[in-house]
């Protein structure tokens, strides 16, 4: 909300970017492999953010764009032999396209139609998965060799199987993604998807074209989400109907609602915050979803804003 | 002189009752224009589809020569129309500033610089005299200062009509006696459609007043003409006897 301090915000940001960074070279194995898949998993959880948390549409259909993504990628790589910078961008325009479809349809309706529509959509592409079993393995899902997971820059060739490689992979889409959705979230058109959030009706009435916003909102959301999915596909090389299922629609939402919706680093924080929880729940006992369950009530019940969104409310006014 | 604005046998039902029965209203650019009628004759609806926010049933609106009657509300606000709500309508959780800059980084689309909006934002606030509350969320402003922010929005989107839906409604006196010098200064640069209840507040602004009832126009004509017009005592005081 406040105009000033974007050094602050910055720095933060950059700061957040570089702890991960040298987390890689201290972290054991485990919680190392961890990590990477918890940072493209929160790429996921920011793009379900920027929609949800900045332009307040509440979608419960976005496994339908991180699946786009998935298999866009993976059955590129599967079925068609393409490379992998080519597979990822294959996935990417996937979303891209499945959003802006969606955007036209869904945007026709608000609130909870929205969100029963796009959880809808969501499951016709969890149908139509598994329907073209021939194709896309049904759910069993299929497995990217490991020899097609290659990426090739030059004369250099980076071996994606390759725990650090694949770290610093996840790492450089997340950070792109945290510093993509800062810059928009600041910017003009930032503002505008927040005031059509508080107040779509004012918003029509200052002169913006509040479809078109939206639909570029869901579009940006669906890329974003759709750039996780194609980086999951190629760094841990499973391709899966679980990830389109509606569990996997409902996830970002959790993560989004736990870490802060609308703050830039919410989703990351939820992310982490989750699989922590189950890490730790699912050592003691084998019902740690309850324990998960209880805990999200207790959440939501005394920090309704999420961690971060209670820390800006609380403390730190300036937090993006 | 082209009128700023024209309607043509303007309507509108609501099922089967007729809000608005085929106005036929013209405003010359830089009056101010009061619009005045008991309840439920139509004002709001009336003004709500100049401003685009209502589809007409039948008839046409004239915005500055071109015919606006099938745009958008947001192109007739980019042409010019701005519409204050007359239910307050603000960004509650945003700041007072926040809630100028969205109406001022559209009028500065090109070429629009930090400075240049900040600049911009500061002028429509220090004319409403809200400047000194520029950091506090709109929502917890008093009454009165959401209705001038809701002014100063409007304002921030250098209109040249300017419509105001009941803008003393729940005013203090000293915040209405300070809001008609904003309106005489207002309308020094844009044409203003003012619906109002307070009598002394129409008769003091007024160039022009245009009586509406039962979604006519029952009368029009200056201040002095309509206080004098016998059918308009009647439709606010009934038959004299």
């Amino acid at each position: 909300m406040s105009e000033a301090s974007p050094a602050k915000a910055y720095a933060l940001h950059l700061g957040v970017i570089a702890l991960l960074f040298v987390l890689s070279f201290m972290l054991p194995d485990y919680y190392h492999g961890l990590l990477a898949r918890i940072m493209v998993l929160a790429v996921f959880a920011m793009g379900y953010n920027m929609l949800f948390g900045y332009v307040g549409l509440f979608s419960l259909g976005h496994a339908m764009f991180f699946g786009a993504g998935l298999y866009g990628a993976g059955l590129a790589i599967i079925q068609l032999g393409w490379s992998v910078p080519l597979a990822l961008l294959g996935g990417i325009a996937c979303g891209a396209v499945l959003a802006l479809a969606i955007g036209l349809l869904a945007l026709r309706t608000t609130g909870v139609a929205f969100m029963i529509v796009t959880m809808m959509f969501a499951q016709v592409f969890y149908l139509l998965i598994l329907y073209f079993a021939a194709w896309t393995g049904g759910d069993q899902g299929q497995v990217v060799p490991q020899p097609a997971r290659v990426l090739n820059l030059g004369a250099t060739s980076l071996d994606l199987t390759n725990p650090t490689v694949r770290y610093m992979s996840a790492l450089v889409l997340f950070a792109l993604v945290l510093l993509v959705t800062l810059a928009v979230v600041r910017s003009r058109y930032g503002r505008v998807l927040v005031a059509i959030r508080e107040n779509e009706e004012r918003t029509k009435m200052l002169g913006y074209d509040t479809f078109s916003n939206k639909l570029i909102a869901v579009v940006a959301s669906g890329t974003i989400c759709a750039a996780s999915g194609a980086a999951y596909a190629v760094l841990f090389g499973y391709v899966g109907s679980s990830f389109a299922s509606v569990q996997y629609s409902i996830l970002p939402l959790l993560w989004v609602l736990l870490g802060g919706a609308a703050t830039t680093l919410g989703p990351l924080i939820g992310t982490v915050f989750m699989y922590y929880v189950i890490d730790v729940t699912s050592g003691y006992t084998s019902a740690y979803l309850l324990i998960v369950g209880i805990a999200l009530i207790l959440l939501v019940l005394f920090f309704p804003k999420g961690i971060l969104g209670s820390i800006r409310q609380r403390w730190l006014g300036w937090l993006p | 002189m082209t009128p700023l604005l024209a309607t043509k046998g303007l309507s509108r039902n609501f099922g089967g009752l007729r809000a608005v029965d085929s106005v036929d209203f013209t405003l010359m650019p830089g009056e101010i224009r009061a619009v005045i009628g008991p309840n439920g004759a139509g004002k709001t609806t009336f003004v709500s589809m100049v401003s685009g926010r209502i589809q007409p049933s039948s008839g046409a609106i004239v915005f500055d020569g071109t015919d606006i009657t099938s745009l958008p509300a947001y192109v007739r606000v980019r042409q010019g129309i701005a519409y204050t709500f007359q239910i307050t309508s603000i960004y509650a959780n945003l700041s007072v500033y926040a809630n100028v800059a969205l109406p001022v980084q559209l009028t500065l689309r090109h070429g629009p610089s930090k400075s240049a909006i900040q600049a911009a934002v500061m002028t429509a606030l220090e004319r409403t005299g809200l400047a000194d509350r520029a950091h506090m969320p709109a929502g917890q402003l008093s009454y009165g200062h959401q209705r001038l922010l809701e002014v100063a929005m409007g304002l921030a989107l250098k209109p040249r009509l300017l419509i105001l839906d009941e803008p003393t409604q729940g005013l203090a006196d000293s915040e209405i006696d300070n809001f008609i010098v904003l309106v005489r200064d207002i309308a020094s640069s844009a044409t203003v459609l003012l619906i109002e209840h307070n009598m002394p507040v129409v008769m003091q602004l007024a160039d022009r007043i245009t009586v509406f009832n039962a979604g006519k126009i029952l009368a029009e004509g200056t201040p002095e003409a309509i206080r004098e017009n016998a059918a308009v005592q009647e439709a606010y005081l009934g038959t004299a006897p």
